[in-house]
């Protein structure tokens, strides 16, 4: 018998397919499990409209609820229920040890310029926070480029949205 | 989906947006490989994949109501079915200068309208309008800094000037004053939607070729 409780087991298990440290459940982007005798019912709310993996991360949410015998729907909710405050602190703590600094909470009127200029990010291989910007877009849709000062070394930093 | 079908001028209005932001990533994206600098190359290549994906979603969105899916409304129709505005359509790749006019122009046109549509009474509409401004908000970022560099160089303020008319064509007339307020010009009169700019056949040839190539495969 499928619970939800081993649906979300299941979920965090799935890695994210360009970041695969963190799992999709991590990346909080699965938003509700609904359990429905063998049907189980997944909202998906996908991180950046631009993300080429948005179908994959859909495909792999519906093998895995496909392994433990029960039949998918994936509901793919498009809205701005997606935020990097919904990475959990156990995502955060992945992405910091595999090089991407995560995203800073996000304010109520959300990023500006001078801010990510000016705030103190910390270089996820150093600790330092004498970083820069180097560049507000980085190889994916998700990230942006900065530059830490006193180890030299380039890191990606996952974008506040 | 909505309890009631959205009114046709609202499709309508969601289709003419996605045109927008597919032509206008395709022109974007003609500057990957050979940006000003490397940099900028990645900055300017993300920017257009994410127009394309703002498309994408909005495509969907219209297929939902008027059937088949997003990459048949986005390839299949024929040229003179596109609703985009010919601002987006201009092919401006080698004029660094003119490409940031109309990327700064476009970005605050751009930005009246989605504040705009997070209001719309189309739930799902006003929801993926508020999943784009937090995304746009970048766009605007990188707007705005090549706007500090270029202000006052007679190359940029040259483009700016012949832009500016194709710019408020973006926009429906009772936006546009805003528009003018937000970029400090005369509102002047439009190039509006319903006829293409020079080369846009071409680009629709280039963009769709692929699908053309196999038609009904899954990619």
């Amino acid at each position: 018998m499928v619970t939800a409780e081993k649906v979300w087991e299941a979920l965090a298990e799935v890695p994210d397919p360009e970041i695969p440290v963190i799992s999709l459940v991590d990346l909080g982007v699965v938003r509700e499990v609904e359990v429905d005798g063998e049907r189980v019912r997944v909202e998906f709310t996908p991180t950046f409209l631009g993300c080429p993996a948005q179908e994959v991360m859909r495909d792999r949410l519906a093998e895995a609820v496909r392994a433990l015998g029960a039949e998918p729907q994936i509901d793919v909710v498009l809205d701005d229920s997606w935020s990097t405050d919904r990475i959990t602190p156990e995502g955060r703590r992945k992405l910091q040890e595999s090089g991407f600094a995560p995203p800073h909470p996000r304010a109520a009127a959300g990023p500006t310029l001078v801010q990510l200029e000016a705030q103190a990010f910390r270089c996820p291989y150093c600790g330092s926070s004498d970083t820069r910007l180097e560049n507000l877009f980085g190889p994916t849709p998700c990230r942006s480029i900065r530059y830490c000062r006193t180890c030299r070394q380039p890191f990606e930093q996952f974008k506040t949205i | 989906m909505s309890a009631q079908a959205p009114p046709s001028a609202a499709v309508e209005a969601v289709l003419a947006f996605a045109d927008d932001e597919l032509v206008l990533g395709w022109r974007d994206s003609e500057w990957t490989g050979i940006a000003p600098f490397l940099e900028e190359d990645v900055a300017f290549s993300s920017i257009a994949q994410g127009e394309i994906g703002h498309a994408r979603a909005l495509y969907e969105l219209a297929a939902g109501v008027l059937g088949g899916d997003a990459d048949a409304l986005a390839f299949d129709r024929a040229p003179e079915e596109y609703r985009c505005a010919p601002f987006v359509e201009l092919q401006l790749v080698g004029d660094w200068a003119a490409t940031i006019a109309r990327h700064w122009l476009y970005e605050t046109a751009d930005s009246i309208r989605v504040a705009a549509l997070t209001e719309s009474d189309w739930p799902e509409l006003a929801g993926l309008a508020a999943k784009m401004e937090r995304e746009e908000a970048y766009h605007r970022m990188h707007a705005q800094m090549w706007l500090e560099k270029l202000r006052g160089n007679e190359r940029f303020e040259a483009a700016v000037a012949e832009l500016w008319h194709y710019a408020l064509g973006v926009l429906e007339p009772a936006k546009r004053g805003r528009l003018a307020e937000l970029v400090g010009r005369e509102e002047v009169e439009a190039v509006e939607r319903g006829s293409h700019a020079d080369g846009f056949e071409a680009l629709h040839e280039e963009m769709t070729m692929v699908r053309r190539s196999v038609p009904g495969a899954a990619w």
